[in-house]
Parts: C-alpha cells; structure tokens; sequence
C-alpha cells in the first residue's frame, strides 16, 4: 500500500487531496507528496523492500502509487557496478557507476514515468503525453503502449530523425511543432489546461517526480544497505537531483540505513548551467538561459528545481560545477574506454565533472562515490562520432591487414607460434 | 475568459519600470501578482492573467518586446 497522504506547496505549506494537480491555487508554488512516514516506519524494513521484485516496484511502499496500477515494463534495479579502472586514473579508490542505461528505454526517465504512468490510471485518464526531445518521449511512448493508453508525443519539428523513432516504434500521436523552443514550452502549458490528458511533468508531475528517488534506494540497497559517502548527479531541470538526496533521507528516518551526511554534487553543461551559474554567484535566484550545448537531454534553460537543486547543493555539503562540450565528449569516452559503459552526453557531463574534482583534488581518495549514469550513448552518437578513430580498412587478406595495422600502430602484435 | 500562469523574470534595466501596471492599464488583462523577488538588480513576479486570449497573447508579446522574460509557471516543460 501507499503512505502518501496528500499534496502539500513547497513554499507556502498548504495541503491538498492527492489529486491530479501541481501548482498551489494560492501561491502558485509547486506541490510535492507528503507521506505518513510514522505508519511507514512500523512496515518497511530492509527485509519487506528485499523481498519485493526486482524493479521499481519493490520500493512501492515509498512510492505514491499503487503497483496494482503500474504499467511495468521493467523498470529498475540497474546495475551498480564497481569502477576500479576509471577509479584508478582519477585515483579514487571506491567509485561506482549506477547505470541506468539498461532501463526499457535506456534511460533513468522510465522510474518517473512509471510512477506518472500508473497514476494516471487510477486518475482514469486515458492519455498520456509530454513535451520531449529524446528520452522522456521513448519513455512515455512506450508505457503508453503498455498501459494500453494514448500517447500524445510533442517533439520541436527539426528533431533529427533518429531520435523520432525512437518515440514513434510504439505508435503514439507524433506532433511535430514547428517553433522555437519557448513557444513550444508555451504551447504545451495551454494544452495541459485545455485537455484531459495526463501531461507527465504538468498534470501529474509531483508524482512523477517521486520516481526518481527509486535511484537512490536501490544504490544503498546495492551497497548493502548503506548510503554513498557522494553522489555525482546530473542537473536539468534539478527533479532527480534533489529527488535522489530526498530518497536518501527517506531511508535513514526509516531506519533502513544510518545517515551518513551523504554530498551531493551536480554538474551540468556550460551552454545551458543556470544552476551552476547562480551556486557561482552564491545566489538562490535562477536567471534562466538559452540552451547551447551537445548535453540535449540536459537542455533545460528555465529549470523548475533550480532553487530546490541549490538547496540540496548547500545542505548537503556539495559542489555545483559546469564542463564544457569537449569535456562532455572526453567524459563519455572516458567511460566507455575504462568501464566499457557507453553513456549519452548527460553520462559524459557527469564523469567530466568527476574528473575535474578528482584532479583538482576536491575528491577523498577513499570516499565511497556513485557516479549516476542516466542514459544510454546510442541515443546520441552523433556527440562523439567525429571524435573516434575510423576503422582500418583491408582487403580480404592477412598481408593487406597486416599492412593496414602496422599504419596505425606501427608495430604488429606477437603471432600464435 | 482565459486564465493564463506566467512567470516574468526582468533584466537589471527594467526593475524600476512598472510593466506590469502598464500592461493592466494599457491591455484588457487583469493581473494578480501571486508571488515574487525583486531585488535592485534583478527580479521575477509569479502573477495570473485574465482576460481574452488574444488580448492575454497580445499583452505578453508587448512584455516581451520590451525585454522581460515570459515563462510558464512550472518552468521549461520540453525535458530531453
């Protein structure tokens, strides 16, 4: 069963029934569930959240929604894996990677969608929709698939034609908005008003967000049940950062771990940084931006979280830093060539930072550190493709590749004897 | 009617222009501030507007020409 007792303002504190709504009638600050966290203490233990299946869903108890309703296409319990290679050149003796890569659409968007998705079924909405342009459209394309519901998918007009596919394999209602990126904000905040449709990160979007802290559950879990010592998240609209501190929390006032003052640190692209760029100027204002950079699925000029993400930054302890393109294409190099772990860009901003604390000498060697991997690299090849090196080209014979592999590494290796 | 959310973040060179007096006074947009921070160098206002759509699109389009940001309520809603 779920604890979730009703929606509350993040700002103003006024509650309301847990009903399809995500602004504050009164103050128009965001809502965000609020949990009878005292009866959950009495059920959940580690033993009643290991005994659930192996997804999302064994963490329902946490969750605002109820699993009868979820449509699950197998989303959750990725991967936490050791990274002694990349450790060991950033000279980090305990770092993980938690790669959400192999989640169903390949990317950490289906935990929120999941949640959003399930919600809308007990709302009785028979559509689901959102404004993308990769990720967050794969996802609500395919649970829509599932739940059987409808999909609007809205996508900017001159989206490359890989990423549509990836949306539009599962048959949803494509539209293609011929505007710039604010009129196509504009036009889907209008739409959510006007249609009954369950816009994910609108109509149901303190659901939504709660998915994310299924990330933070099961990294502890993973580690035995124990909280990172930091985490290295990336920063878009700042939701899954600050969702991810508050999974954390969640778990040490259960009981199920101790609090361990875990530092959250969140990177984010140079050409589209409005957190960064107010944590720099010591702010907790956000003056919004337009988005330059190869990170997309980072591109969020105007973020909803951003004063939220800033909170969690200085209460937590940690760092808020901005790489550039070139360190993002470095960074998924990096990743893949020590972990064999192909990320997307927002992988690349990640490790990127990583690497410019590890180097600056702001890491501890010996702190335990969760690198979260969001999303998979084949969504956005084209980010390193001219950066690799082009495959030796033979013809069909041994002295022809011999030839053509003493070009490049000038040596032949050792032949079988 | 329509109804219509809005969040106005100003440029430093705007703060102490009344835009948003000028807008109810000079369109048929009512406007009810619901939540801000303005400081002498920078500021937003949360505020809703009523009235026609078209005299509603009208007046943003002037707020923008003019300089001040025009975004929805809950913040960028195209995610990657």
């Amino acid at each position: 069963m779920s604890y979730a007792r009703n929606l509350r303002c993040r700002e103003c504190g006024r509650s309301y029934p847990l009903e399809p709504a995500h602004v504050c009638e009164f103050c128009f600050g965001p809502l965000e569930v609020f949990y009878d966290y005292q009866a959950m203490r009495r059920e959940v233990s580690r033993q009643s959240l290991a005994a659930g299946p192996p997804s999302i869903w064994r963490y329902a108890p946490l969750l605002p929604a109820d699993p009868a309703s979820a449509v699950d296409i197998g989303t959750g319990f990725t991967p936490l894996l050791r990274a002694p290679n990349l450790g060991r050149l950033l000279g980090l003796n305990r770092l993980y990677v938690k790669n959400d890569c192999v989640n169903p659409t390949w990317s950490f968007k289906d935990r929120v969608v999941s949640v959003a998705a399930a919600k809308a079924r007990e709302f009785e909405f028979d559509t689901l929709a959102c404004a993308s342009t990769g990720n967050l459209a794969n996802s609500v394309a395919a649970h829509a698939a599932k739940g059987g519901l409808k999909a609007f998918v809205f996508i900017p007009a001159d989206l490359e034609q890989g990423k549509v596919i990836g949306s539009a394999v599962y048959g949803p209602t494509l539209v293609a908005v011929d505007g710039s990126y604010d009129e196509v904000n504009r036009l889907c905040s209008e739409l959510s008003d006007k249609y009954p449709w369950a816009f994910v990160n609108i109509t149901v979007r303190p659901y939504y967000a709660e998915g994310s802290k299924t990330l933070a559950y099961e990294v502890c879990e993973q580690l035995g049940w124990r909280a990172p010592d930091h985490c290295i998240v990336p920063m878009a609209s700042g939701s899954l950062f600050t969702k991810i501190y508050k999974g954390i929390k969640e778990l040490a006032w259960l009981g199920v771990i101790d609090w361990r003052e875990t530092r959250m640190t969140g990177v984010q692209a140079l050409g589209c940084s409005p957190i960064v760029e107010a944590w720099e100027r010591q702010s907790f204002s956000i003056r919004p931006q337009k988005p330059n950079t190869i990170a997309k699925s980072l591109a969020i000029g105007n973020p909803a979280d951003g004063y939220y993400a800033l909170k969690t930054l200085a209460q937590s302890g940690g760092n808020g830093l901005a790489v550039t393109d070139d360190e993002v294409v470095e960074g998924i190099r990096l990743l893949a060539e020590t972990e064999g772990i192909f990320a997307e860009t927002a992988g690349g901003v990640v490790v990127a930072g990583l690497k410019r604390l590890a180097e600056g000498g702001r890491l501890d060697p010996d702190e335990l550190i969760v690198a979260f991997i969001t999303g998979a690299g084949l969504k956005t090849q084209e980010a390193v493709q001219e950066r690799l090196a082009p495959p030796l080209v033979a013809k069909a014979s041994i002295a022809s590749f011999e030839e053509a592999l003493s070009q490049r590494q000038g040596a032949l290796p050792a032949a079988r004897k | 009617m329509a109804k219509q959310r809005v969040k106005f973040t100003f440029p430093t060179g705007l703060i102490k222009e009344p835009v948003i007096w000028k807008l109810g006074k000079d369109f048929d947009v009512v406007t009810n501030i619901r939540r801000a921070d303005v400081t002498e160098d920078r500021g937003w206002v949360i505020l809703e507007l009523e009235g026609e759509a078209e005299e509603i699109e009208r007046g943003v389009r002037w707020v923008e020409e003019l300089g001040v940001r025009v975004d929805p309520v809950p913040g960028d809603i195209v995610e990657g």
